[in-house]
C-alpha cells in the first residue's frame, strides 16, 4: 500500500518535470512564484507524515505573504522545500514550485544549488545556531557572496562591510571580523539578514525570523526587512506563528493547518474579516493590550493534530467549536479552497450564513 | 609541578610498598649484586645506593640532580652527572638520560608516523561513515573498527609480522633504520608495519568519534545555512561540517598522544624497535628504578606538552576559547 503511493507520487513527480521543459521564460510571464498544489511526506517507519498536502499560492515581487500557523503545520517544510533544503531521499515532494517559470522540482541538483543564495534566500529563527560559530561574520558573509559571484576577497569583504552597514550595525569596518558569539541577539539576526542579501535574492524567505529576539528588537529587524525589500524589490515570505508579525509586514496572508491552506486573503481580509474558524481561534489567542486583564484568552482548545493520522474530513474539526453546524460535512468530507470575497478563499463547510452570524454575534465582540 | 607528583608516586611505588611489605634496605640492595655476594657486600651496596636513608632523603637527592647534577658512587668509580641528572642505572651503571635520548627519537618516530596515520585514517572513515550512514562503507568500516579497538597489539602485530615479513618478505621483521639516513625509504619501510598496526587500534576509536561528531553536526542549523547559501555540498561538509567534529577529537588527540607511550611499548617490544617503550620494558623486568623513574618522566613530560599543544591549537579551532 505504501508501494502504490510512492509511485503514484513519483509519477506527479516525473510528470510535472516532464510536462514543463523549463523554457527560460522571461520574468513578468505568470506570477513570480508560482506554487501548486505543492505536497511533502516524509515516510516514516510509523507511516508516511504528509507535513505539506496540497499547498498551492502565488507571489508578486515586491510583495510580502505570510504563512501562519501552530507547530507542525507545515510552514517551515514548505520555505525548506521551495529552498531545496530537504534531505535527499528522505521527503517526497511533488507539485510544482515555479520561481520566474522556472519549475524548481526537478531541478537538477547543481542547477538548484545556482539559484540558492542567489536567486532565493533565507533567514533563519535563531541565528546563533545559524551562522557557524568558528568563522567571523564577515567571512561567512564573503563566502555567500563569493560563490556567486567571481570576485575577489578583497572586493567581497568591501561589499560585506557595505550590506552590514545598510542592515545597520554599527561600525562595520571592526565589527565585520568579528565572531557570531561576540554579536548580541538583535545584531545577530541583522547579520544573517546581510548575509541572505549578498547576492540580491529576488525572493527572500524569513523562517520565524524575530521568534528568537527581544521585543524592542523584534520591531527593529521587522522595520529593517520592510525597508530592504522596498530597497531590493524582492518577494518576500514571512513564516511565523505570530500574528503580529505579520500585521506589521504582509499584503498577504495564508493560514496554515496540518499541511493545507485553511484561509488566504490580504492582511484586511484576515484580520478585519476572518471567514475561518481556525483563523478566529489564532486571533482570539493573541494578547491584546487595549481588553482588560480580566477577560481571558480565547485559547483554541486541543492540540494539533498528527500528521501521520490527519482527522478524516476537516482536518480542523476535531478542535472546531462549529463543526457541529455543518450536519456531519466536517467529519467526512475534506473542505475545498472556495471564494468568499474578492481574492479572499477559505476551506470550511459552513455556510455563508453561519459565519456571518458567528463572526458577528458570537466571535467578534469577544476579540 | 605535575612532574614532582609523578616522580614521587614512582619512587613510593618502588620503594615506599617493598618496605611496607617488610622489605628491608638490604633486600632491596640484593637484587643488584652478584648472586655470591655475602651479606656485608649487600649492605655496602645498600649504602652506596642509598637504600638505608630514609625515602624522603633518597627522593630529594633525585630531584637536586634534576636540577643541579649529582656525584654519583658507581662503585668502581665516581662520576658526576650533570643536570639534569635522571640518575644511573643500578645495573648497568650507565646514566639514564643519554640512553633515553638515544632513544628517544625511535619512539618519536613510530608515534608521530602512527599519529599521523590514524588521524588521516580514522577521520576521513569516519566522514564517509557519517555521509554514508548505514551503507555497506558505514557498516564495514564500524566493524573493522570494533575489531581494531577490540585486537590487542600483540595480536595484530605479531600477525603481520609472519604475514608481512616472514611470510611475504615485504618489510623487515624488526629493528629501524635511523632517521638521518640518506634514504628515508629504508627508515620508513622498517616503521611502516608498527606504524600501521599501532594506528589501527586508535584509528579505530577515531572513526566512530568522527562518524558520531559528524553525524550531530551535519543536523546542526548553521549546515542548513550553508547549504542555503548554495554552497557545494563537499564545501559544506569540510568546511562547515568536519570543523566543527573535529573539535572533541582534537581533545582525545592531544590525550592520546600523551598516551602513546603504552601503545609504544607494546608495539616496540613486538616488533623489536629500539625505542623508550623497550626501555621501559627491560627497565621494569630489571627493577632499574633510576631507569623506570626516568622513562615515567619523560612520559609525564609527553603528556604536559601533548595537552599544552592541544590547548594551544583549541584557541585556534575554536575563537570562542580565544577571548573567554
Amino acid at each position: 500500500m505504501t508501494d502504490e503511493t510512492t509511485s503514484s507520487l513519483e509519477d506527479d513527480y516525473l510528470s510535472a518535470a516532464d510536462a514543463l521543459p523549463v523554457p527560460d521564460e522571461p520574468p513578468g510571464d505568470g506570477p513570480f512564484l508560482d506554487v501548486s498544489d505543492l505536497r511533502v511526506h516524509f515516510p516514516t517507519d510509523d507511516g508516511v507524515v504528509k507535513s505539506v498536502d496540497g499547498l498551492s499560492f502565488q507571489l508578486e515581487r515586491g510583495k510580502t505573504l505570510g504563512i501562519v500557523g501552530e507547530s507542525g503545520s507545515g510552514k517551515s517544510v514548505t520555505s525548506l522545500s521551495i529552498m531545496g533544503l530537504h534531505k535527499e531521499g528522505t521527503a517526497r515532494i511533488s507539485g510544482e514550485i515555479l520561481l520566474n517559470g522556472q519549475n524548481l522540482i526537478g531541478m537538477s541538483r547543481e542547477k538548484r544549488r545556482g539559484l540558492r543564495g542567489k536567486n532565493m534566500a533565507m533567514i533563519f529563527q535563531d541565528p546563533l545556531s545559524a551562522m557557524h560559530p568558528y568563522y567571523t561574520v564577515g567571512n561567512q558573509i564573503i563566502e555567500a557572496y563569493r560563490i556567486h559571484h567571481n570576485v575577489s576577497k578583497a572586493v567581497a569583504r568591501k561589499h560585506a562591510i557595505d550590506l552590514l552597514d545598510r542592515v545597520g550595525i554599527p561600525n562595520p569596518k571592526s565589527r565585520v571580523d568579528d565572531y557570531p558569539h561576540q554579536f548580541s541577539g538583535g545584531m545577530r539576526q541583522r547579520a544573517m539578514i546581510a548575509m541572505a542579501l549578498s547576492c540580491d535574492p529576488e525572493l527572500l524567505i524569513a523562517d520565524e525570523p524575530t521568534t528568537a529576539l527581544d521585543v524592542t528588537v523584534q520591531a527593529q529587524i521587522l522595520d529593517l526587512i520592510r525597508d530592504l525589500q522596498e530597497e531590493f524589490n524582492s518577494a518576500v515570505i514571512i513564516i511565523t506563528h505570530d500574528l503580529g508579525v505579520v500585521a506589521e509586514l504582509a499584503d498577504d496572508i495564508l493560514v496554515m493547518y496540518a499541511g493545507r491552506c485553511v484561509e488566504y486573503g490580504t492582511a484586511d481580509d484576515i484580520f478585519r474579516e476572518p471567514q475561518h474558524p481556525y483563523t478566529w481561534g489564532l486571533l482570539g489567542s493573541m494578547p491584546r493590550l487595549d481588553r482588560a486583564r480580566s477577560e481571558r484568552l480565547l485559547p483554541i482548545k486541543g492540540t494539533p493534530p498528527s500528521l501521520i493520522n490527519v482527522p478524516s474530513g476537516c482536518p480542523f474539526h476535531p478542535r472546531c467549536s462549529f463543526a457541529r453546524l455543518t450536519g456531519g460535512a466536517s467529519e467526512t468530507e475534506v473542505p475545498e479552497l472556495r471564494d468568499v470575497g474578492e481574492g479572499h478563499q477559505i476551506a470550511c463547510h459552513l455556510s455563508t450564513d453561519d459565519r456571518m452570524r458567528l463572526w458577528t454575534t458570537e466571535i467578534k465582540p469577544n476579540l | 609541578m605535575l612532574l614532582f607528583v609523578v616522580t614521587a608516586i614512582t619512587f613510593l611505588i618502588f620503594f615506599g610498598v617493598p618496605r611496607l611489605g617488610g622489605a628491608t634496605a638490604d633486600d632491596l640492595a640484593s637484587r643488584y649484586v652478584g648472586k655470591t655476594a655475602t651479606g656485608q657486600q649487600i649492605h655496602q651496596t645498600a649504602e652506596r645506593l642509598g637504600f638505608t636513608d630514609p625515602l624522603y632523603e633518597q627522593y630529594g637527592r633525585f630531584i637536586k640532580g634534576l636540577f643541579v647534577g649529582a656525584d654519583y658512587d658507581t662503585g668502581v668509580n665516581k662520576d658526576h652527572c650533570p643536570a639534569p641528572c635522571f640518575g644511573y642505572s643500578f645495573i648497568t651503571r650507565n646514566p639514564v638520560l643519554p640512553d633515553l635520548l638515544d632513544r628517544l627519537p625511535v619512539t618519536l618516530s613510530l608515534a608521530s608516523g602512527a599519529a599521523v596515520l590514524w588521524l588521516l585514517g580514522g577521520v576521513a572513515t569516519g566522514v564517509v561513515s557519517a555521509l554514508k550512514r548505514g551503507s555497506i562503507f558505514d557498516r564495514l568500516s564500524m566493524g573493522v573498527a570494533l575489531a581494531g579497538v577490540s585486537l590487542p597489539i600483540f595480536f595484530t602485530g605479531l600477525l603481520s609480522l609472519s604475514i608481512f615479513s616472514y611470510a611475504l618478505g615485504w618489510t623487515p621483521p624488526g629493528g629501524t633504520n635511523p632517521v638521518e639516513q640518506d634514504n628515508p625509504l629504508d627508515w620508513a619501510s622498517a616503521l611502516i608495519l608498527p606504524w600501521i598496526t599501532l594506528a589501527l587500534l586508535y584509528a579505530a576509536q577515531y572513526a566512530r568519534l568522527t562518524r558520531a561528531g559528524m553525524l550531530e553536526t551535519m543536523e546542526e542549523d548553521f549546515i542548513r545555512t550553508a547549504r542555503a547559501k548554495g554552497l557545494r555540498e563537499r564545501t559544506v561538509v569540510v568546511k562547515h561540517g568536519l570543523r566543527s567534529a573535529l573539535t572533541p577529537i582534537l581533545t582525545i588527540f592531544g590525550l592520546d598522544l600523551g598516551l602513546l607511550l603504552g601503545g609504544a611499548i607494546l608495539t616496540e617490544t613486538t616488533y623489536s624497535l629500539p625505542g623508550i617503550g623497550q626501555y621501559a620494558v627491560l627497565a621494569i623486568t630489571n627493577q632499574d628504578l633510576p631507569k623506570v623513574l626516568g622513562v615515567t618522566l619523560v612520559g609525564a613530560i609527553f603528556i604536559i606538552l601533548a595537552n599544552l599543544i592541544v590547548d594551544l591549537l583549541y584557541a585556534v579551532v575554536d575563537p570562542r576559547v580565544r577571548k573567554a
